[in-house]
């Protein structure tokens, strides 16, 4: 029962929620904001309590201190994005849809924690679901936007798609081993021609999920069409949790094979880092900017798992960590500007901090973080992974990356430049922000310089993450 | 008594289950593509129950249910968005999705 616990606090909650619901009349349903946050809040408060772990449903399910913490850091995100989305929500389309906002949300972080903790297949598969299918109906939120239900149909047919082909994998594999228990698939695996086959499909899959660069097509545009609030959730959150239970199969299930995805990663890294970056260049939307740079930011954790060690798995989870700060902090302040002006093009950024100067200096630092300028979290975040990819010896993918680091600076630069060089006739005018949004913002600053200046934070990852390899 | 050798099955399901990618990529009414989408996955469930007999082992039948139910829920969602985007745009032909461009 303990065991379970982040997952029972999580469906509790929920269930809390609906009741609100139900029971608030039609034009009150914004009095559900702020007990969903504070329940919010108490879940993950109450994640960080130590308790038991361990496995239950004859290895069904499992969780280790390391899983806990990446639960932790998943909840600590969502919490940010509830935080978030109060002034997005508040707006008159959103009136009546409050509370499923809350509610599907909360669900996608059901199904991605028990995706986490997942022990074998079945259960990987069913919280893989979870966590996808209610994004869908989250993308399409603004329905009468033709944009949003765009993007709605976009991500289900995609990730109709990418579990299509996960799952011919997952039948491979066990058509071949006989079981679809973790321990048992990679004790049996033996790396033949249909079983690299599978492994194939199920790399696909997962790159789908994560959108790695041959599969990366679908996220710009899903990025761009769904409300903001849902897009930043989708680019961290969902990114964040494919990527831990990646990393954690990879090393786990798949580790006899492990010199050959480590080629298939090598060539997917350089790919997914490069077309990002430039692709990423030439946007003007500042959605679609942010989406590509997520892409090349999922070309950089490659480096950490490529990595292949306990370094590796302590890179990947400090780097997201970072990236989930930092990533929301300039999420953030795109949220606000576009729920009070409307404006989503980086033109009209010129001249910003004339305007809002605080709003600025909260983007900048973002910005920097994923930049990766040394005194800020983000620096150490990819110091650590491509320290991750160098102590395997691939010091020419370093190098590709380190070059790719300098590309990014450019375009992150390219806004900053806007914001605080740039002079315009018609700026963004002054907007007061509400208190939520300068919450949430906060959190994300105090992440960012916190975990950039505090070794202990790094140092915890990397005692948990013994032996997971 | 004869037995189907389970090659036929892996094949048989191959070729449904390209049948399927290909539906998903060429086809361009949306109603199709979720058909399509359904190919694929009964495909798999195929080969799953078909490895399942063959290896005498439960796991994959009881995969199957599950995966019937997910795509159910998967395709309910589909078909919703799909009713929204004939609302404001009167077509379920995806070419009509061309707001979003890079």
């Amino acid at each position: 029962m303990l065991i379970m616990r982040h997952e029972l606090l999580l469906i509790a909650i929920t269930v809390i929620l609906l009741l609100i619901e139900i029971f608030l009349p039609h034009d009150k349903k914004h009095k559900i904001i702020l007990p969903a946050i504070l329940l919010m809040a108490l879940v993950t408060a109450a994640g960080f309590i130590p308790g038991p772990t361990g496995v239950l449903f004859g290895g069904m399910y499992g969780t280790s201190a390391l899983i806990l913490l990446m639960k932790n850091i998943l909840n600590i995100g969502v919490l940010i994005v509830f935080i978030q989305s109060v002034s997005w929500l508040k707006l008159d389309d959103q009136k009546e849809k409050i509370s499923e906002f809350f509610i599907l949300l909360l669900s996608t972080l059901i199904g991605m924690d028990y995706m986490i903790s997942s022990g074998d297949f079945l259960m990987f598969y069913l919280g893989l679901e979870l966590a996808t299918i209610p994004i869908a109906t989250l993308a399409a939120f603004e329905r009468y936007k033709e944009k949003s239900a765009e993007a709605g149909v976009k991500l289900i047919f995609m990730s109709a798609l990418s579990s299509g082909i996960l799952l011919y994998g997952l039948s491979m594999i066990y058509g071949t081993t006989g079981t679809v228990y973790f321990p048992e698939v990679a004790a049996t695996f033996q790396s033949t021609p249909l079983q690299i086959l599978a492994f194939i499909f199920f790399f696909a899959g997962m790159a789908f999920k994560i959108s790695l660069v041959p599969f990366h097509l679908w996220a710009a545009d899903v990025y761009e069409g769904a409300p903001i609030n849902v897009t930043s959730y989708l680019s961290v959150i969902s990114k964040g949790a494919a990527v831990f239970i990646f990393t954690i199969i990879l090393y786990t299930v798949f580790a006899k094979i492990a010199l050959m995805w480590r080629d298939v990663i090598y060539v997917i890294a350089i790919l997914t880092m490069t077309m990002g970056n430039l692709f990423a260049m030439r946007q003007r939307n500042i959605k679609r900017f942010l989406a590509f740079s997520s892409i090349a930011q999922a070309g950089f954790i490659l480096l950490g798992i490529i990595g292949q060690s306990q370094l590796g798995m302590t890179t990947v989870i400090y780097f997201v960590l970072i990236y989930i700060f930092s990533n929301l902090g300039a999420f953030g302040v795109a949220t606000i500007i576009s729920n009070k002006t409307g404006k989503e093009s980086i033109d009209d950024y010129d001249g910003f901090y004339r305007t809002n100067p605080m709003l600025s200096l909260t983007m900048m630092l973002a910005l920097f973080s994923l930049a990766g300028i040394p005194p800020i979290a983000g620096f150490f975040g990819k110091f650590f992974l491509f320290a991750a990819a160098a102590k395997q010896g691939l010091y020419i993918l370093v190098l590709i990356a380190v070059l790719n680091t300098i590309v990014s600076l450019y375009y992150y630069l390219l806004i900053i430049k806007a914001m605080f060089l740039n002079r315009s006739d018609q700026p963004i005018g002054y907007f007061k922000s509400d208190g939520y949004t300068r919450l949430g913002l906060a959190i994300c600053i105090a992440g960012i310089l916190i975990i950039g200046f505090a070794s202990p934070v790094y140092e915890f990852i990397l005692k948990l993450s013994y032996g997971i390899y | 008594m004869q037995f189907i050798p389970i090659s036929y099955y892996l094949i048989f399901c191959s070729v449904l289950f390209c049948i399927g990618v290909i539906g998903v990529l060429i086809k361009r009414n949306a109603l199709l593509i979720l058909m399509s989408v359904e190919l694929m996955i009964n495909s798999i469930n195929l080969l799953l129950a078909a490895f399942s007999t063959y290896l005498n082992d439960p796991a994959g039948q009881i995969f199957v249910f599950f995966i019937m139910v997910v795509a159910a829920a998967e395709v309910a969602i589909g078909l919703a968005i799909i009713v929204v985007i004939y609302r404001t745009t009167h077509s379920i032909d995806i070419d009509v999705l061309n707001k979003l461009k890079w």
